[in-house]
C-alpha cells in the first residue's frame, strides 16, 4: 500500500511540473486563440538566459529579474512584429507563425548562448525526505509549491484586477472588448509576457532537473497530451491534466510496465489523451460555453 | 483618397457619414454609398431588413469592421469635426462612441458586475468613482443590481441587452451604436429598452444610432430615420414622417417599393 501511495504521491508531484508548462499554452490560448507552438523555445531561452547570466557573474535573484525583464522585451516584439501584423488571420495561419517563430528563438537562444548542456542548481537537492511511512522527493515537493504559489498569483491577477478582468473580457469577446475600448495589443502585451514569465519558472525547475539544454523545448511535447486532457482553455485544467498525466505515468510505469516490457512513459499521456479525445474532446475543463437561447 | 468633405463645418452633427462603401474580403461589396448624419443628441433609426446594411454601417462607423476581415473602400466619416475613417474601434471608444453589438455581446464568464466595471475601464476610474458610476448604471437599469454577481452569460436575454447597453454606457459615451436592441425579445422587453434609450437621451443629452427591423417601435422613439436597402440609403426623413408612410413596412418585410 506504502509503495502505491508513493508511487501516486511521486506521480502528481511530477504532475505539477507538467502542469506549469501547459498554463503557458492556456494563457496564450485563452486571450488570443493561437496555440503557441514557441512555448517551449521561450521555456529554453529563458531558462538558459538565467544561467547565462548565472555565469557570467550575476547572484541567482539579479539573473532571475533580468531574465524576467528579458522575457517581458521578448513579448513586446512578438506582439510587434507577429501578432499585430497577423490579427484577424486564420489559426492555422496563426500557429504556422508561432512554429516558425519557434525555430527562430532556439536558434537564436543556442546562436548567442552555446548549445551545450548548463547545469543548473537551485539549492534543492533531489533526494527523498519522508514523511510517515512514505518516501517523498524533496524536489518535487519543491516544484509543486512553485507552481502553487504560482496558479495563486495568476488566480489573483485575472479576478482581482483590471488588467485581469479584460484578460478574460478579451478570452470571452474580442469585439465587444474592443467596442469598450480595451486595447487588444496591450492585452496581448501583456499574456505573452505573463506566459514567458511563466516559461522562465518551468524552464528553471525542469532545467534544474535534466540540465538546461536543447531538449527543454522539446517539453511542449509533454504539454500536449496535458491540455487535451485538461482543456485548452482553462488554468486549473492544465492543472488537473498534469497531475492526471503525471499520476497515470507513474502508475502505469510500474504496475503495467513490466507486463509490456517496461518503457511505457514517453507514449502513456498520448494514450490517454487519445483515450479523452474519444470521451471528452473539450477537455476535463475545456470550453463549456454558458450559453442561454 | 480624393473625397469632398461634406458641411461638416455645420456644428450640430455630431456624426457624418459620407458615402461610404464597404468591402468584405476584398470582393464582396455589402455597403455601396451610404451617407447619413446625426444630430448632436438625436435619435437616429436604422431601418430596413435582414441583409440590408444596417449592422455594416454600424460596424464601419465603429471600426469593428476591420475584425470582420472588411475595410471601407470609399468615403470618409467624421465624429465631432474629426477624421475617424478607419480608426481602431477601442480608440473610437476613447473619443465617445461606443457600439453595442447584434445579438448582445456580453462577458459570459464574467459577472454583470464584472461586465459593467470593464466598460468603465477606459475612463480610468477610481474605485469611489467606479461606484459611483455603477450605481447610475443601476439606477438606470434597475434589474441588473439583482443580477450583479451572476454570470452575464446566465441571465436572460433581456437583461443580457441591458447589460450590454449598461456596460457601453459605462464607457461615458457621447453617441451610442446599438444594433438590434429587440431581437428575440418580448414586445415588453422592447418597450422598456426604447424607453430607457428615450429616456438617456432626454436626460443625459446620449445619441443613439439604432438599427432595427421593428419599425413601429424604432420610429416612435426615434427624430429622424434612413431606410436602407441592398446597400443604400432608399429614403429618409423626419420619424414622424416615415412612421405615416404606407410604404415603410415594405422594407421591414424585405418587399420593394411599388
Amino acid at each position: 500500500m506504502n509503495f502505491f501511495l508513493e508511487t501516486l504521491i511521486g506521480g502528481l508531484l511530477a504532475g505539477t511540473m507538467y502542469s506549469l508548462v501547459a498554463i503557458g499554452f492556456v494563457l496564450i490560448y485563452k486571450a488570443s486563440g493561437v496555440f503557441n507552438f514557441a512555448q517551449g523555445a521561450m521555456l529554453l531561452f529563458a531558462a538558459l538566459n538565467c544561467v547565462s547570466l548565472q555565469e557570467a557573474g550575476l547572484p541567482f535573484p539579479a539573473a532571475v529579474l533580468a531574465s524576467v525583464s528579458i522575457m517581458i522585451v521578448l513579448a513586446l516584439a512578438i506582439e510587434r512584429a507577429v501578432l499585430r501584423p497577423l490579427v484577424g488571420r486564420s489559426q492555422i495561419t496563426l500557429f504556422m507563425a508561432t512554429l516558425g517563430l519557434s525555430f527562430i528563438i532556439e536558434g537564436l537562444a543556442q546562436g548567442l548562448m552555446g548549445a551545450e548542456v548548463r547545469a543548473l542548481d537551485l539549492g534543492i537537492e533531489d533526494v527523498p525526505i519522508t514523511i510517515g511511512d512514505i518516501m517523498v522527493s524533496q524536489f518535487d515537493l519543491f516544484a509543486a509549491a512553485t507552481a502553487g504559489i504560482l496558479v495563486l498569483v495568476l488566480a489573483l491577477l485575472f479576478n482581482k484586477t483590471r488588467i485581469g478582468v479584460s484578460l478574460r473580457a478579451v478570452a470571452d469577446d474580442t469585439r465587444a472588448a474592443l467596442s469598450i475600448g480595451i486595447n487588444l495589443n496591450r492585452i496581448w502585451q501583456i499574456v505573452w509576457a505573463v506566459a514567458g514569465i511563466v516559461g522562465l519558472v518551468a524552464g528553471l525547475l525542469w532545467g534544474a532537473r535534466q540540465g538546461v539544454q536543447f531538449a527543454l523545448s522539446l517539453v511542449v511535447l509533454k504539454a500536449l497530451p496535458v491540455l487535451i486532457i485538461g482543456g485548452f482553455t482553462s488554468i486549473g485544467g492544465a492543472i488537473a491534466g498534469g497531475l492526471i498525466v503525471g499520476a497515470a505515468e507513474n502508475l502505469a510505469e510500474v504496475y503495467a510496465g513490466p507486463l509490456l516490457g517496461g518503457g511505457i512513459t514517453p507514449w502513456f499521456a498520448y494514450f490517454l489523451a487519445l483515450a479523452f479525445l474519444y470521451v471528452r474532446p473539450a477537455g476535463l475543463f475545456g470550453e463549456r460555453a454558458i450559453e442561454r437561447v | 483618397m480624393a473625397i469632398s468633405v461634406p458641411s461638416i463645418a455645420e456644428p450640430p452633427d455630431l456624426l457624418v457619414v459620407d458615402d461610404i462603401e464597404v468591402v468584405y474580403d476584398g470582393a464582396i461589396l455589402a455597403v455601396s454609398g451610404i451617407s447619413l448624419k446625426v444630430a448632436d443628441g438625436a435619435i437616429v433609426a436604422l431601418l430596413g431588413a435582414n441583409g440590408a446594411g444596417k449592422s455594416t454601417t454600424l460596424k464601419a462607423v465603429s471600426g469593428i469592421v476591420q475584425a470582420d476581415r472588411a475595410r471601407i473602400s470609399r468615403g470618409c466619416i467624421h465624429f465631432d469635426g474629426r477624421d475617424v475613417t478607419g480608426l481602431a474601434p477601442n480608440l473610437l471608444a476613447h473619443q465617445g462612441v461606443v457600439h453595442v453589438l447584434e445579438g448582445r455581446h456580453v462577458f459570459p464568464q464574467l459577472s454583470v458586475e464584472d461586465n459593467l466595471r470593464s466598460g468603465g475601464f477606459l475612463r480610468k476610474l477610481g474605485r469611489r468613482e467606479m461606484n459611483a458610476a455603477l450605481e447610475r448604471i443601476y439606477a438606470w437599469l434597475p434589474r441588473l443590481k439583482v443580477k450583479r454577481q451572476t454570470a452575464a452569460g446566465l441571465t436572460s436575454g433581456g437583461e443580457q441587452q441591458m447589460l450590454a447597453l449598461g456596460r457601453a454606457l459605462m464607457t461615458g459615451p457621447r453617441l451610442v451604436l446599438l444594433d438590434e436592441p429587440s431581437m428575440g425579445l418580448a414586445p415588453i422587453l422592447v418597450e422598456e429598452i426604447f424607453g430607457i434609450i428615450s429616456h438617456l437621451n432626454a436626460s443625459e443629452n446620449i445619441g443613439f444610432v439604432v438599427a432595427e427591423q421593428n419599425v413601429n417601435v424604432a420610429l416612435r422613439h426615434a427624430h429622424y430615420g434612413y431606410v436602407i436597402e441592398n446597400g443604400r440609403v432608399v429614403d429618409e426623413g423626419p420619424a414622424q414622417r416615415l412612421a405615416e408612410q404606407e410604404n415603410i413596412h415594405h422594407y421591414y418585410l424585405g418587399g420593394t417599393v411599388a
